[in-house]
Order: C-alpha cells, then sequence, then structure tokens
C-alpha cells in the first residue's frame, strides 16, 4: 500500500494552448481563448463565443497520431495524456502497472450528431462509422490502447466534476496498491449537443464570460483535455514529483438535477471533507482554483460556501474558466493540471474581466497572474449537474 | 476485511420486484429485444415526476429503493452507479428535436435528464443523500468499476452503507442502431433455447440491479463479497484462464473451492466460446449457471448476474431455469461470475455465504 499519492506530471490542450506551456503563456499575455466559433458548425455561431481548441481535427489528428474520422474528445484526450505521461518522465509505459480513468460527458457525440441528420430520414441512413465511438468508455478506450494501457481502464461522468472524480479513484487505485501509476484527468470536445443543452437552460453569455463579477450573466463553452500522472510512494521515489494530492472529496448537493442550492451546500460539504481528509485547516489553504463558470448561481453558491468555510480569512482565487471557457468533462482535469502546477510553481492565475465585486461576498478573485508565491496547499473546485460537487487539494512535496 | 450484501433489488426483464422465490414465475420470450417488466413505481416516485422521467431513471430509482428496503435502511452514505449507455431516452429526444429545428425552440427538459450521472444525482436527490455520489460509464466495465470502487470506499471507512448499482435502457433509436452492427439474431428466439443456439448474434436486454453493500453485516445478510476484478482485451484464452487463477488466489481460494460458476453466456456461438474453453481448463466437473437468456446482453448485465447470484446464495437452491450445466450443488458456499462484453471486456465477482 502507498501511503501517500503524488503527482508526477501533467498534459493540457484548451482554447488557450495545443499544449501546458503554450495555456501557461497566455495566462501571463493576459489572453483569454473565448472568440467566434469556427471548428463547430452550428446555427449560433454568431451569437454564442465559445473557447475552441484553436486546430482542426486534421491537425488533432496528425498530433495525436490518430486517424482524422474519430471522434474529437478522442484526439484531444490522446494529445494531453502523451503529453502527461511525457512530462513524467517515467520511460516505458509496459515497465508499470498502470492505469487510464479518463471523465467525459460527450463521448463521440460529435460523430453522432452527424450521422443522427442522415439516420433521421432512414433508419438504414447515416454511417455506421460515425456512431461506433459515441460512449464515453469508446473515447477512453481509444486513447488507452494508443498508450498501451491495459492494467485499468474506467471513465467516468459525473458532467462538469468527471475530471476531479477520477483523480478520487484513481488515487485511490494507487493506495490500495492495485496500481503504480493512474493516468487521471478529463476530455471534452465542443458539440451541438451540449452547445444547443446549455442554451436551452439560458446560462450562456453571449459575451465572454465574467465569473465571480455582480454583472455575470452565464457561462462560455469551452474544449480541450486535461490529465495528471498520479504514482504512489516507490515510483515517487524515483521522479522529481510537483506535489501530492493530499486530500479530496466528493459530496451531492441534493438539490435540483441541474441548480446549485443557494447556499452551496454540496459544495460545502465537498470543500470541507477535502480539507479533513489531508489533515488541513482552512486558513492553510493559498490558492482555490474555482470551478467560477460564470454563471449567476454557480458563482453565488459556490462564493457563499466559501463565505462559510473560510470566513474570516480567504486565499487567493480565481476561475482559470475566464480563459479556457467551461471545458465540462474536462474542467476537473484541466484545472487539476493548473493547481498541481500552481503548487510546485508558486504560480497564481488571473481571473480575467472581473470588475464589479459581488455584493453577496467578502472577497473578490485575483485580476493578475502572478508567481513566486510560497503555496504549500491549493485546492481545486469542480461542480456539476446532478448535484456532484468534488474538490481537490494539492500540497507541496 | 469483509464486505457484505446487506439488500439488493432489481428491475429486469424478469418478475425480480415483488420479492419471493427467485424465478418463481419465469418470464420466457420469443424475441430479440427484451423489455422490464415495470414494478408500480408510485411507490417510490411521486405521480408527477413519473410522468417526466425517463425509464432508466424510474428503474433505477426502484431498484435502489428495493435494494435500501432489504437492507433496512432509508438512505445510504454513499451512491455509486455504472451505466454504459447513460440516459439514452433523453439523449435521442433532445438530438432528434435539434436535428429536426435545426437548433431552434428547444426546450430543456431532455438535456437536462440525458447526462449520464442523472440516475444517481436523482437517487441523491429523492434520498436527499449528500454523500459521495459517482457515476462510472466505461461499456462492459460500468458496474465493475462502481463496486471496485465502494469496495475501496468501505476499505478506507469511508462510509457505513455504500449503494452500488448498474443500469441500461433500450430505445427504439439504440436498438435499430446496435441491430445495424448485427449484434443480434436475425430471427426471434426462444429464451430458454437461447443458451443452445447454434449461431451467432444475441438478444438485447436491459435492467438495474443495485445492491447495498457494508462492512457491517446485516441481520437478513447471507452473502459476502469478496472481490471484483476486470480483463481488458485478453490477447488470448490462456490469459483469462490465469487472470482467474490469479484472482482466486488473492482471495486464498482455488478454482475447487468454487461450488458454482455462474457466467455470462448469450447464446452467440462465437462469443460463448471463451466460457467453454475457461470452464473446461479450470472447472471441468463444476456445474454452471447463466443469467443472459432471462435478463438478454447490455454492457451492465453483470449487476444481474451478481444479483441473480446473491439470490442463489440467499434461497440455497439453483432454480432449473438457470442452470446450464452439471447439477446444482447441495451447498453453495463460492459462486464466481465470470462475465464478458463483446469479448472485449471480461470481469469476475467473487460471492461467497456469509456465516
Amino acid at each position: 500500500m502507498s501511503e501517500k499519492v503524488w503527482i508526477a506530471g501533467g498534459g493540457v490542450i484548451s482554447g488557450i494552448g495545443l499544449n501546458l506551456r503554450a495555456c501557461l503563456q497566455s495566462f501571463r499575455d493576459n489572453q483569454p481563448g473565448m472568440t467566434a466559433m469556427k471548428y463547430l458548425s452550428s446555427v449560433h455561431h454568431a451569437t454564442f463565443p465559445v473557447a475552441e481548441v484553436k486546430a482542426d481535427n486534421a491537425t488533432l489528428a496528425e498530433m495525436a497520431g490518430m486517424p482524422e474520422e474519430i471522434s474529437r474528445t478522442a484526439l484531444l484526450s490522446m494529445i494531453a495524456a502523451r503529453e502527461a505521461w511525457e512530462s513524467s518522465g517515467l520511460g516505458d509505459i509496459s515497465r508499470y502497472r498502470v492505469g487510464f480513468v479518463s471523465g467525459n460527458t460527450v463521448g463521440g457525440m460529435d460523430k453522432t450528431e452527424d450521422f443522427f441528420a442522415g439516420y433521421l430520414k432512414a433508419p438504414n441512413g447515416g454511417r455506421l462509422r460515425q456512431v461506433v465511438h459515441h460512449e464515453c468508455g469508446s473515447i477512453t478506450e481509444l486513447v488507452a490502447d494508443m498508450l498501451g494501457i491495459r492494467h485499468h481502464i474506467a471513465t467516468i461522468s459525473t458532467a462538469c466534476s468527471s475530471g476531479a472524480n477520477a483523480l478520487m479513484y484513481g488515487s485511490r487505485l494507487i493506495r490500495s496498491n492495485q496500481l503504480d501509476v493512474v493516468i487521471a484527468g478529463g476530455t471534452d470536445s465542443l458539440t451541438r449537443f451540449t452547445l444547443n443543452g446549455f442554451n436551452t437552460l439560458m446560462i450562456l453569455d453571449q459575451e465572454a464570460c465574467r465569473p465571480f463579477d455582480e454583472t455575470r450573466v452565464g457561462l462560455n463553452l469551452g474544449e480541450g483535455a486535461g490529465y495528471v500522472v498520479m504514482v504512489s510512494d516507490s515510483l515517487a521515489a524515483q521522479v522529481q514529483p510537483w506535489c501530492r494530492l493530499s486530500g479530496f472529496a466528493n459530496a451531492n448537493d441534493a438539490y435540483h438535477q441541474t441548480a446549485s442550492s443557494p447556499d452551496g451546500i454540496g459544495n460545502y460539504l465537498a470543500m470541507k471533507g477535502a480539507l479533513d481528509r489531508s489533515g488541513l485547516q482552512p486558513q492553510q489553504i493559498g490558492y482555490i482554483n474555482l470551478h467560477g463558470t460564470g454563471t449567476q448561481n454557480n458563482d453565488v453558491a459556490e462564493g457563499t460556501a466559501i463565505s462559510k468555510l473560510f470566513a474570516p480569512t480567504y486565499p487567493l482565487m480565481s476561475s482559470t474558466k475566464s480563459f479556457t471557457g467551461h471545458t465540462l468533462g474536462a474542467s476537473g482535469g484541466i484545472e487539476a493540471v493548473f493547481s498541481a502546477l500552481s503548487v510546485k510553481e508558486g504560480i497564481v492565475y488571473p481571473n480575467a474581466r472581473f470588475q464589479h465585486q459581488m455584493k453577496e461576498l467578502p472577497f473578490a478573485p485575483e485580476t493578475e497572474w502572478s508567481e513566486g508565491h510560497d503555496l504549500q496547499h491549493v485546492m481545486s473546485n469542480s461542480f456539476g449537474f446532478g448535484g456532484n460537487c468534488s474538490s481537490l487539494i494539492f500540497s507541496k512535496v | 476485511m469483509s464486505i457484505y450484501i446487506n439488500g439488493t433489488g432489481c428491475v429486469s426483464p424478469q418478475q425480480t420486484t415483488q420479492g419471493g422465490p427467485l424465478l418463481a414465475a419465469l418470464k420466457e420470450y420469443e424475441q430479440v429485444r427484451l423489455a422490464v417488466v415495470d414494478p408500480d413505481y408510485k411507490q417510490w416516485i411521486d405521480v408527477k415526476q413519473i410522468r417526466r422521467m425517463s425509464r432508466v431513471v424510474k428503474m433505477g430509482v426502484a431498484a435502489a429503493n428495493l435494494s435500501l428496503e432489504a437492507a433496512g435502511l432509508t438512505a445510504p452514505d454513499a451512491i455509486i452507479t455504472g451505466t454504459a449507455y447513460g440516459c439514452l431516452d433523453d439523449t435521442g429526444v433532445f438530438l432528434k428535436k435539434m436535428v429536426e429545428q435545426q437548433e431552434e425552440m428547444l426546450t430543456p427538459t431532455a438535456f437536462i435528464q440525458s447526462t449520464h450521472n442523472t440516475v444517481a444525482g436523482q437517487i441523491a436527490l429523492l434520498l436527499q443523500c449528500h454523500g459521495y455520489n459517482n457515476t462510472f460509464v466505461n461499456r462492459g466495465f460500468s458496474f465493475e468499476n462502481a463496486l471496485l470502487d465502494a469496495m475501496m470506499i468501505l476499505d478506507e471507512g469511508g462510509a457505513d452503507n455504500i449503494l452500488v448499482g448498474g443500469m441500461d435502457e433500450i430505445t427504439n433509436y439504440s436498438h435499430q442502431i446496435l441491430s445495424r452492427f448485427g449484434i443480434y439474431k436475425k430471427a426471434p428466439v426462444k429464451t430458454m433455447e437461447l443458451l443452445n443456439s447454434p449461431d451467432s448474434g444475441t438478444i438485447a436486454g436491459e435492467g438495474a440491479a443495485f445492491m447495498t453493500l457494508s462492512k457491517t453485516k446485516g441481520s437478513l445478510c447471507t452473502t459476502e463479497l469478496k472481490g471484483v476484478s476486470t480483463l481488458y482485451k485478453p490477447l488470448w484464452e490462456g490469459e483469462v484462464i490465469g487472470h482467474i487463477v490469479q484472482f482466486l488466489e488473492a482471495h486464498n481460494c482455488t478454482p475447487e473451492d468454487i461450488d458454482l460458476l455462474v457466467t455470462g453466456r448469450n447464446g452467440n456461438i462465437d462469443q460463448d466460446e471463451i466460457y467453454e474453453e475457461v470452464a473446461e481448463a479450470l472447472f471441468p466437473e463444476h456445474p454452471e449457471a447463466c443469467f443472459k437468456h432471462l435478463c438478454g446482453e447490455y454492457p451492465t448485465a453483470a449487476a444481474f448476474g451478481a444479483w441473480m447470484s446473491n439470490a442463489l446464495i440467499a434461497e440455497q437452491r439453483v432454480p432449473d431455469a438457470v442452470m446450464f450445466y452439471g447439477h446444482p450443488p447441495e451447498k453453495i458456499n463460492k459462486i464466481l461470475l465470470y462475465n464478458h462484453h463483446e469479448g472485449t471486456h471480461h470481469s469476475f465477482v467473487l460471492l461467497t455465504y456469509a456465516e
């Protein structure tokens, strides 16, 4: 059994960069990723800005080393997972007991929605190869097969907390000595299905979103993938780990299928549970990577829960979704990488476009990139539909 | 450490919601698509809500409640589900309207209910359960991953009672599309003759099965869940055989200790061959029971298999309708459930009689 679980690397592809270092540069340069829709085909292309990964499927396929016609969700996953693995310096993957635990919410929906146009005209219409990877699990397996991972494969789909829950499950697999290494995180590509779904909920901003700002009106969807490489004590001794995954918790808001309770009970329980598991007091958290979608409902619920738990002294905070958009099933993975790097390099990310203090809250997000902080512990929040709330804590080596 | 199955619940194409002995009234079909026998959902769900809920949500909520009732609980500490397909019905409704209405004039209900965690979320909402809540969606491993997650959390002491289940539904769209892949029989087949079918293809099934797990043995508990293991894309049958030997060894037993082998034969001659090879290599004299002629084939059918295996141990009786080979054992102490889905996802669950 491994006492601790360590983060040995990470990879990200998102609307602000095709790899982790490119994403960091966009934060430094204050260059958010929301633009007019270019790669997704939708009647709403002129209405809603999105944070697309700035590459077409042909380019992504080339980067991933996969066929162009497979789901974009798999291409994004492959690129970030391989970057994560290579950053760990662990070398030949076949030397270890490795698991791949990936969250996603759309699976191969980007292809299924194309298939349906033909299928709805005739039961034998539409090309079957467009639905063959519809299932969320199929996306995970395409990438696992490319990476040569067979020991353990799992896919988690808890809406916007999928990626965070992947880290929790992966951590348990290491602690119980079933695996030495787990690549954990999430992926999601933009689809008309999700864009239209969020549009019916009337929570999409027609301009760039403003998380934790009094004037916020909604979120921008994004896409991408993010994975950490988690290792056991014995492997951590062979590499230079970034930090530890010291605590986590998952709780359910049990309030509404899509909305958060006004006082953020699920959010509070997740953050409190993560602190308890890591044995930390609230004031020991140096930075919180907020869920911070920019919807009226999320930010007030999350903020209220933070006030209740952290008052009277608040950690530094920001929502990186103000740069990447809300990447749904990928967000927990992408933000886990950002948070782990935050501990390692003392980085606090900026919260773009914050101008007006929320009247309900006694704190404000950080608006500038800064580094050189002595961050001992960083919290990452991911809350989603179905009341699913998760918090992770990363701690210094 | 011991983990006990303190209560189970199942909604399936058999009459599994009424209580009473296993398969007391066997349902036989002659078709390639089985549907669940709906219980009276009003027992657990408000009438107004029932109308809005898709079938997979209703069957999940019903099976979850039955499992808790059997365990004598009103709410668990954690809820973990496995579903390969998720909420297909609502997904199909939203997709159809989106395509036909060219992304205009859409309403949110179907989208809201289309996410894979809808069932676990609805159970939490109805039971007001704020505890750990997770949903696994990896094809033929969805239920097994959920089971493993539950066992690890119990092992850590993170919860006293965990509700864990697997469910999938068939919709007209999904059946039509899956049929185009050629995975079902070309003509209707009698379910009681399915397992001896001489050709390829199987029958489609659906259902929801839940179990309430705890480290504390409940008053009506008969079964201990010893372990679960998965094997992804084995290269050849020897790898499956080796995996089973190791899995049993890890739980301090050998093939000789298994009283009954329960397999996921589905009547597809190509896919059932591996069960033959495993039985021949490790369990040549063992009695074998099966379940997919009762519930059909679907990625979380192993949840039905686990539910049935628990019932076999509880009743210490193997109904004729489930016996496939040999004679029912006098004493059912240990059951190995071996299932595979599509030849790529192999899983193993070890259950023992709880003293």
